[in-house]
């Protein structure tokens, strides 16, 4: 990768992460060569369909992966500073418990199934503070209170003693956020926050995650499948396919100068006004099972411009523009045969203008078939 | 109407069901309760005048409601055998049956939610197995003969506690916990197999669910993300079981008792049935119905504590 993010400190650092499945004759990997970095304060979007195996990502990042699966190969270095940086695929359980909640916390998907059904919302969110902060009752409740000002729940005093059954959709998120971020944690994960919710509720969520990152600093690791939600939070994004990093680059980059065809699929399948009585474009195909891998490229099945080299070898990220990244053999080629970067830039664009046209062109030609 | 008045209602009418079933169950069973006090060689006139006497020979309605009418007042009639009221008789026995119900509860749930818990911890080890197999058996020995071995083994090889000699409370409460402990063991074998096998399966459903990820995201330690997110969750359906059961741990301590020879309701309620001593059988059966519908009663109070979802309304 190009130095991109010279000045920031780099708060995770994932560097070429396998996790696979345990216990099977075949190595089958759920996660396959991933590195990502978050800087201080920076909010990293990863974007991919269901099964691309951004979950399993983000639960390897606080240690908390499945029975079935395991790290194996790879590292993931978490630290504020340089200096004190740890290796999270290293540590014991019991140091990674000090960890997470207190460095590192998560938002999960489904507020309706997230909190404990039988404690008060008080006793969750206050129980971090004590276990990590070493607050008394009273200090934590104190907090708590603070908490709940802070992610915009209103009568927050009453809530400490309510039951989550009491409270809504949006305001068990709310909770949730509050419980993730009572620690002050240098990185909050959130694995598809909104998508349990409704869409003004959506925006509402956002919102607060996005007062936490600009008033705390925090950075955020923000996981969905909806590349509409990550436009609007993110400051970089990687686009995963399969298990595997298939694109990264600012938003700008991914939005503007997409450069694998994933990426471009991706953004095609969303509804735009501008595009109203038309068919809405789907990728033909779905993410390939793990048995189902192969050593190419694991999109080649699903992609029309797909070539024999794409079938045998795996395509190597590889720079594209300033802090731009992709692994694509026709761009790659694009990239050698023209041999400046500047105009590879410009010349990928209007690949990309012309992938997006065939494409709908491709796709109509599928309808008719149909 | 509240909840408490409607439970309330059903309560009375569970009772007063169970009455009536006892009432009739009893006069329809062939049996004589002048004949069983008099001996076969009475003749007719002298069982016509018992009859009449202890009032059997009165129709059963009007038997019934003279019975109930006392019943409401507490005063269950005199029994037929004995001569004494019934409430009496009955009051002298409550505390041997009751302390070994509640010795025998007590004993279940401390041992069966430790070894609930670790079965579900230690999930497909060693552990869990050796559970697994412990509660086969528990569940296989039939209590009775748990109490012979016991007997045989305790009480009379080692020596640990004294058999067949009832020590009442009012005495000495240590010696009468001794001669209640064996038997109170015999009885919660099968109570202790039971919850266990309840607690371990809904542990492990417990922890595969969403807020335990979220306990552990926040940094708990597995103990403390057991004992408090997931046990809290696993004890509803288990209370329900412990309740439930508590019925079948009465009438266990019926068996129990003849067994160790314990003097309580069930010495009486076997005398009492074999000499179709209809006062005294129904004065028993309406105090274990009105005890375990109670027992139920409790169990449903503490889902309110365990489960707040649930309202009382």
């Amino acid at each position: 990768m190009v130095g991109n993010q010279v000045e920031r400190q780099k708060i995770l650092d994932i560097r070429n992460l396998r996790i696979e499945l345990k216990g099977r004759r075949e190595r089958l990997a759920v996660v396959d060569g991933v590195s990502l970095s978050v800087s201080q304060g920076e909010t990293l979007g990863i974007v991919g369909e269901s099964g691309c195996g951004k979950s399993v990502l983000s639960l390897s990042m606080l240690g908390l992966l499945p029975k079935a699966m395991e790290i194996n190969g790879g590292e993931i270095w978490y630290g504020e500073r340089e200096d004190e940086a740890q290796p999270l695929h290293l540590l014991k359980p019991k140091e990674l418990r000090k960890i997470r909640g207190r460095e590192v916390a998560m938002v999960f998907q489904d507020p309706m199934s997230s909190l404990n059904n039988s404690l008060t919302i008080g006793y969750q969110v206050t129980e971090g503070l004590r276990l990590h902060l070493g607050y008394s009752r009273q200090e934590a409740a104190a907090q708590a209170i603070e908490l709940f000002r802070k992610v915009g729940l209103a009568r927050p005093e009453k809530l400490l003693k309510e039951y989550p059954h009491q409270l809504s959709g949006g305001m068990r998120q709310r909770v949730m956020i509050a419980i993730a971020i009572a620690c002050n944690p240098g990185l909050l994960i959130a694995d598809e926050p909104t998508t349990a919710l409704d869409v003004t509720i959506q925006a509402q969520i956002l919102e607060v995650m996005r007062q936490i990152r600009d008033q705390d600093g925090t950075s955020i690791v923000l996981i969905s499948h909806d590349l509409g939600l990550i436009a609007e939070m993110c400051d970089r994004i990687a686009v995963m396919y399969a298990g595997r990093i298939v694109e990264e680059g600012s938003v700008a980059d991914i939005f503007d100068r997409p450069r694998h065809p994933y990426t471009i699929g991706l953004l095609n399948s969303i509804p735009s006004p501008s595009h109203k009585g038309h068919r809405l474009h789907s990728i033909p195909g779905a993410v390939p099972a793990l048995h189902e891998r192969s050593v190419g490229c694991n999109f080649a099945p699903r992609c029309q411009y797909a070539m024999e080299c794409c079938r045998i070898e795996q395509p190597k990220l590889s720079p594209v523009g300033f802090g731009h990244t992709t692994s694509c053999f026709l761009v790659v080629e694009e990239g050698v045969r023209k041999g400046d970067n500047r105009n590879t830039a410009d010349r990928a664009e209007g690949t990309g203008e012309v992938l997006y046209e065939t494409s709908v062109a491709a796709e109509g030609t599928g309808a008719a078939s149909r | 109407m509240n909840y408490y008045a409607r439970r309330l209602v059903t309560l009375f009418l569970t009772v007063l069901f169970v009455v009536v079933l006892t009432f009739t169950a009893f006069r329809i069973i062939p049996g004589n309760p002048a004949l069983a006090i008099l001996g076969t060689e009475a003749s007719n006139e002298q069982i016509a005048l018992l009859e009449a006497k202890l009032g059997t020979d009165r129709p059963l309605l009007v038997q019934f409601g003279h019975w109930l009418g006392n019943a409401a007042l507490l005063d269950f009639g005199e029994s037929l055998r004995f001569s004494e009221p019934v409430l009496k008789l009955i009051v002298s026995r409550v505390p041997v049956t009751l302390s070994l119900a509640l010795l025998a509860l007590v004993i279940s749930v401390c041992t069966a939610v430790p070894l609930g818990i670790l079965a579900a911890k230690s999930h497909g080890k060693k552990w869990d197995a050796l559970i697994s197999i412990g509660t086969q058996f528990g569940l296989a020995i039939p209590s009775f003969w748990m109490g012979i071995i016991l007997i045989l083994v305790f009480g009379l090889t080692l020596r640990w506690f004294s058999v067949s000699s009832y020590v009442p409370w009012s005495e000495s409460p240590i010696l009468a916990l001794k001669s209640i402990v064996l038997p109170a063991v015999a009885l919660a074998i099968p109570q202790i197999a039971v919850i266990v096998r309840y607690l371990r399966t809904t542990m492990l459903e417990q922890l595969n669910l969403d807020y335990v990820r979220t306990a552990r995201s926040k940094g708990l330690s597995e103990r403390s993300i057991q004992y408090i997110h997931v046990l809290k969750n696993a004890l509803l359906p288990v209370i329900t079981i412990v309740g439930i059961n508590f019925g079948e741990l009465l009438a266990g301590s019926l068996v129990i008792e003849q067994v160790f020879t314990l003097p309580g309701f069930g010495s009486l309620l076997i005398t009492a049935i074999g000499n179709r001593d209809y006062p005294l059988v129904q004065g028993l059966v309406l105090l274990i119905a009105v005890t375990v519908i109670i027992i139920n009663f409790i169990v449903d109070l503490s889902y309110r504590w365990l489960d707040p979802k649930i309202r009382l309304k």
